[in-house]
């Protein structure tokens, strides 16, 4: 196993400055009264329910009745025959059980912030991306970028998924239950990613930070991701998240390894080129 | 073929294919065709193209064509000058000796010929396609290479594709963003001039001037300034020098630099490769009789009125199926 050699950068301050821009604090000022109601998001009542059957739909329409049912305060809504069309269930900011009785394509439930999606099927590629809070779960496979940009919330893929799993994930967690393809954890700001199967090369290349936990074997390790220790911690927690969703590893957690940031790369552009020889 | 930019290049580009292992007198897989590549018309609606296999009847079959959808409109005497490379493509066939048995026509410009020839089919190619203006789609005892400008159902309809029956086949919607909206850079491209090899492409290929130079010193010949056709050339060279389909194949992963994932046909055979970053979308379904590829699960969709179980080829993938 790798060691972690963050003296260097550490001892030259990389790991110690203070982040500029618009935090999330100052984003959400309860002095911002605009920034405390969200657009188009509404209250629902989840034992109301409603089925949409999308057959003859296109992905606008869809995603229009499903906004006008939420409109009604339904919160329980069913999709039938999707028919892997793109961009469907997308936008969704409040709280909603909905479920997808089949196969979804591209942009599946992007930019959501709430809702506990189901998808009895599978999705094209890049499910979820951005999504900002909520589940969505999906009981077969998943093609590339699956959780593009995530920031919060929990996406399970009970299948196997392509490449790029979690590219430039900022939080949440990626469970995927299956192999994944290669750069899964590319650029990875934030957030666990847990992949009971194999993961692809490159595994957490140029990762900044976050955490991902591999049940099988690792092809290769990307630039910047190093191995670490399981801690009883990590064991507690992939015991108790995977439990949620009823799935299991076939060896076991404690025999999970665990992938972090090597943090040389952290800041890199900035560096000298004397500097730059140093850490490398 | 398309540009890589990142999520831009998601839709750039669809292709497809299908293989019945048990097709016995064949099924309608230009149905199948069409309905697939035209569920992928979003990812590029400049051209179509088909390479599908029927039954071998004894005959070549020799597809080609005498001029540019586009050239109809923009020369007064483009109609003389197609009748008179006709008649010199026809003078040229007799003086090889190939006998034609049956001549059809689907459009001014593109025809098809049966053909019974047993030298060179390499020589006829090379001295068909000396005639200014010609250009060979294809040759094969099974292959059937169609091409034009359009969507799915328009080709489909114009060259009568509908009632296709067969075993196996590939197609391609094209985005143009790198040569011109014409025939010639339509793809799928024959392999020549190996009979029965086709080849569509989705992606792009960082070292094609380089690779294709260096096949024209070896005597391979271009039809095009598509990226994509250096695939079909660089496959027609390994198999010349005796490698079978899936091992060209898995040379083709490093041998061709960018992103792609491309889809090739032989007589009996489908193979499918992906480049090392996975950068181009590829989902399969694997049936006991039948196998369906695509750029997206939406076209595949279209051949079932149930549930289906899909996935994604990883990385460096290659994988032939036999019918």
């Amino acid at each position: 196993m790798a060691e972690l050699r963050k003296e260097t950068s550490q001892e030259m301050g990389l790991h110690e400055e203070t982040l500029k821009g618009r935090t999330q604090k100052k984003f959400f000022s309860i002095d911002e009264s605009e920034n405390l109601t969200y657009f188009h998001s509404f209250d629902v009542d989840t034992s109301k329910s409603a089925t949409i059957d999308a057959l003859d739909m296109t992905p606008r329409e869809i995603n229009r009745e499903i906004r006008e049912l939420m409109e009604k305060g339904i919160g329980d809504i069913t999709v039938d025959n999707p028919m892997s069309r793109h961009g469907v269930g997308v936008g969704i900011l409040n709280r909603l059980n909905l479920t997808f009785s089949d196969s979804l394509g591209y942009f599946g439930c992007g930019l959501i912030d709430g809702p506990n999606v189901h998808i009895k099927g599978r999705v094209g590629w890049s499910c979820a991306e951005n999504m900002m809070a909520g589940t969505v779960v999906i009981d077969k496979n998943a093609g590339s970028t699956f959780g593009a940009a995530i920031r919060g919330g929990d996406l399970v893929c009970k299948g196997s998924v392509g490449a790029r799993t979690g590219i430039d994930q900022k939080g949440g967690t990626i469970i995927v239950g299956g192999k994944t393809g290669a750069f899964s954890g590319f650029m990875m700001q934030r957030g666990r990613m847990i992949v009971l199967g194999d993961a692809g090369m490159n595994l957490g290349d140029s990762m900044y930070d976050g955490t991902i936990y591999v049940g099988g074997e690792v092809e290769e390790l990307g630039v910047d991701c190093v191995q670490a220790d399981m801690t009883e911690l990590d064991v507690r927690y992939l015991t108790e998240k995977l439990a949620l969703y009823g799935m299991k590893t076939p060896r076991g957690v404690e025999k999970m390894q665990k992938h972090i940031s090597g943090k040389m790369l952290w800041n890199y552009a900035n560096l000298e080129p004397n500097e730059k020889k140093l850490i490398l | 073929m398309g540009n890589f930019s990142g999520k831009g290049d998601y839709f750039m580009c669809g292709i497809a294919g299908i293989i019945h292992k048990k097709a016995g007198k064949g099924v309608n897989i230009g149905e199948q065709m069409t309905s697939m590549l035209q569920a992928l018309k979003h990812r590029g609606p400049d051209s179509t193209g088909y390479a599908m296999y029927g039954k071998d009847n004894g005959n070549q079959i020799l597809r080609f064509k005498v001029a540019e959808a586009a050239d109809l409109e923009g020369s007064y005497d483009i109609h003389a000058t197609i009748k008179d490379r006709m008649e010199t493509v026809n003078s040229r066939l007799t003086e090889l000796g190939v006998k034609v048995v049956k001549k059809e026509s689907p459009t001014e410009y593109a025809h098809r010929y049966e053909v019974q020839f047993s030298g060179d089919m390499k020589k006829v190619a090379d001295f068909v396609e000396d005639v200014e203006g010609v250009e060979i789609l294809s040759i094969g005892n099974s292959l059937e290479l169609v091409k034009d400008l359009g969507d799915a159902s328009v080709v489909s309809d114009q060259y009568g594709l509908n009632d296709f029956n067969g075993t196996h086949g590939i197609g391609h919607t094209r985005m143009a963003t790198e040569s011109d909206v014409d025939i010639r850079s339509a793809h799928p491209y024959w392999a020549y001039p190996f009979s029965d090899v086709a080849v569509v492409h989705n992606g792009q290929l960082t070292n094609y001037w380089t690779n294709r130079r260096s096949l024209e010193r070896s005597g391979h010949r271009f039809s095009s300034n598509c990226d994509s056709e250096l695939i079909a050339v660089y496959l027609a060279d390994r198999m010349s020098q005796g490698d079978d389909l899936e091992t060209a194949m898995k040379g083709s992963i490093d041998y061709l630099d960018g992103v792609f994932t491309y889809l090739v046909a032989t007589k009996d055979q489908l193979g499918m490769a992906k480049d090392v970053m996975a950068a181009k979308p590829m989902v399969v379904y694997e049936g006991e009789d039948m196998i369906a590829l695509a750029s997206e699960e939406v076209a595949i969709r279209t051949l079932f009125d149930h549930r289906i179980e899909t996935f994604d080829p990883y990385h460096g993938e290659v994988k032939v199926w036999q019918n």
